[in-house]
């Protein structure tokens, strides 16, 4: 879920009273995610230009407006997984373990295992550097991880291009991440903070939660990319400005004002709402201005 | 060649290199030119089986090693020869046998003649050897880099290529692999070649594609948007990757980092978004400072840091306006 700033200082705030100890946590296990939240995310995905609540720039806002789910039909992007930052929207089920050396018993890495399309990332814990810029960027990125009291702390480098929403909003490859692994007894929670200078202009910041699930089992996910619909030789699916035909369904079906479905940082806190009150809503219908698809 | 050793070798070496995009564009190539006293790094970047990158000049240099011994993809500029062949001999002893030229650019063939020249040809039959390795390259690099008897050419004949092709690929089986120069007509310039290593499956693309900023297109040398698009969709046709669109065939680009299939088709749905969207405002009847103004590229701007020897997006608009407008490589 999306975490306002009064939730932002309360987990602040909580990861600060821990103490400050090497203490660790063992996450191992298989962990089934609890789906009370984000249901606008879940399934089919979320409605086209609902970008509420994403701090998002100009930049951003048009590339997810030039977006055509005719992509999934290219083949070459049909077997993209989620990257990092957006694999525990899931379906996300984990299975957790680590890598422990056997002579010191310390913990070299963590290993995370995601349901959907059973992609696997590792944390490294032995302190080692991140790589150089020239190093490849991968769906899992690089990350290395410490403790902080109770909580193991994750930073993500070096991500593929990938998304914040799956109706087309963007995180560049230039985007990063942090994590903040939480176990309760058998509750896992997860503080994620993606920050990316190409297209956020504050970092997003949500939450999910898992619930320790003993048999819990991952299946295999094979992809093969199919031609499912001809199309020209190096087709590339999108929208050219002003032409989406998609923009207003949204704003009208949710009768919200048209700008607050245009997300941006002010979109994330409480105060919006103010702003919301006082901004026309549309009426309900008018869905599909004409436009030609490219 | 112990390849367990080469992979935990990083040979660093600090040299000058020069990166300029403005030379892009001039007709006449100096190898031996530098724009500015930059310090840059030479680092050997393992790439897949028998290739690596050599980074940290204003253009990548490939290098694959084996028992037949060295072929190099682009020679960098003249400056930083002995650091290439430092940092190769840390690879491999084995003789150099080849180089070959993704295209014309001075940045790319500015090494040819020093590292050719460490090199050796075999012959045969009624030839000797030669004490210089083989130059492969399209035709058309031959001709930009030399003139008709009588007129100066760009280079001295030691930087030429000593072997063209004007079909659509030149081919040598080499350490153990069949190696393959793919021409991709009028993209960056009109003398562009791939190269790929089928058994390493790595493919090395020249400056048909960078991660570093947008494509720069040489119009006044022969490149279009079209045909740098249709030279990013062979390399998507030739790249087959792994599980989850992932590993696979590696690239190396011109600039930047190595890669895979899923980066050239981020970089190429760009492009023709680009592309389209430029069209479509020409369709308009626009000139091309109301395209420029219009700021076609804006939400892809924020991917690059400009003023590091790339295109800007003004320039890059205008190579697509212009080569769209001429109807170059539809």
């Amino acid at each position: 879920m999306q975490v306002t700033r009064i939730g932002g200082w309360l987990a602040t705030m909580l990861l600060a009273a821990s103490p400050a100890v090497l203490a660790q946590v063992d996450l191992s296990g298989t962990w089934g995610q609890l789906m009370h939240e984000d249901n606008a995310e879940r399934g089919a995905g979320p409605d086209f230009a609902d970008y509420t609540g994403l701090p998002i720039n100009d930049a951003a806002r048009l590339r997810a407006e030039s977006w055509d789910a005719a992509k999934w039909t290219v083949p070459e992007h049909q077997c993209e997984p989620h990257p990092a930052d957006y694999a525990p929207h899931g379906p996300a089920g984990l299975r957790i373990w680590s890598t422990v050396d056997v002579t010191s018993q310390q913990v070299v890495a963590w290993h995370m295992t995601h349901a959907w399309m059973v992609t696997t990332r590792t944390i490294w814990m032995d302190g080692r550097q991140h790589p150089p810029p020239e190093a490849r960027h991968t769906w899992m990125g690089f990350s290395t991880g410490k403790w902080e009291g109770d909580t193991l702390v994750v930073k993500t480098t070096h991500l593929k291009e990938g998304w914040i929403r799956r109706n087309g909003v963007p995180r560049s490859d230039r985007g990063t991440l942090t994590e903040y692994f939480i176990r309760h007894g058998d509750i896992l929670t997860l503080v994620s903070v993606v920050e990316d200078p190409a297209y956020l202009t504050e970092p997003l910041m949500r939450t999910w939660n898992w619930a320790l699930h003993l048999g819990y089992q991952i299946a295999p996910y094979p992809c093969s990319a199919r031609v499912e619909t001809e199309r020209p030789k190096g087709f590339v699916a999108h929208w050219l400005p002003g032409t989406n035909p998609q923009l207003k369904e949204f704003a009208s079906k949710r009768k919200l004002p048209a700008e607050a479905s245009r997300g941006g940082a002010q979109t994330m806190y409480p105060e919006y709402q103010l702003e919301l009150q006082k901004a026309a809503v549309p009426p309900a219908a008018a869905t599909n201005p004409a436009g030609a698809k490219q | 060649m112990n390849r367990c050793a080469a992979l935990v070798v990083v040979a660093t070496l600090t040299v000058l290199c020069s990166a300029a995009l403005a030379a892009q564009s001039k007709t006449k190539a100096d190898p031996k030119a530098t724009n500015a006293a930059s310090t840059a790094t030479i680092e050997i970047v393992p790439v897949q089986d028998r290739v690596y990158l050599l980074a940290g000049g204003s253009r990548n240099v490939a290098v694959q090693v084996g028992n037949d011994g060295v072929l190099y993809v682009d020679s960098s500029t003249a400056d930083l020869s002995e650091q290439i062949l430092k940092a190769t001999r840390t690879l491999s002893q084995r003789p150099i046998r080849y180089v070959f030229n993704t295209h014309a650019h001075p940045e790319n063939v500015g090494g040819n003649q020093a590292l050719s020249r460490q090199g050796i040809s075999f012959g045969g039959g009624n030839t000797k050897d030669q004490t210089f390795a083989l130059i492969y390259a399209h035709e058309n690099v031959l001709n930009a880099l030399s003139a008709p008897t009588g007129k100066q050419a760009a280079l001295p004949s030691d930087f030429w290529p000593t072997d063209t092709y004007f079909t659509e690929s030149m081919e040598v089986h080499f350490n153990g692999e069949p190696v393959e120069l793919i021409s991709v007509p009028q993209a960056h310039t009109d003398g562009d070649s791939l190269v790929l290593f089928r058994g390493s499956n790595v493919v090395v693309t020249g400056d048909v594609f960078l991660t570093t900023g947008y494509p720069i297109i040489d119009v006044a040398h022969g490149g279009t948007i079209n045909g740098l698009i249709a030279a990013l969709n062979r390399i998507i046709d030739i790249a087959i990757p792994g599980e989850n669109e992932e590993d696979g065939t590696l690239i190396v680009p011109g600039q930047g980092r190595v890669c895979d299939e899923y980066d050239v088709v981020v970089y190429r749905d760009m492009v023709t978004i680009i592309r389209d969207r430029v069209q479509d405002l020409i369709k308009k009847g626009m000139t091309l400072q109301q395209v420029q103004a219009a700021r076609p590229s804006r939400d892809y701007d924020v991917l690059f840091t400009p003023g590091e020897g790339h295109a800007t997006p003004e320039q890059f608009i205008q190579a697509v306006y212009e080569t769209l407008k001429s109807g170059g490589a539809e």
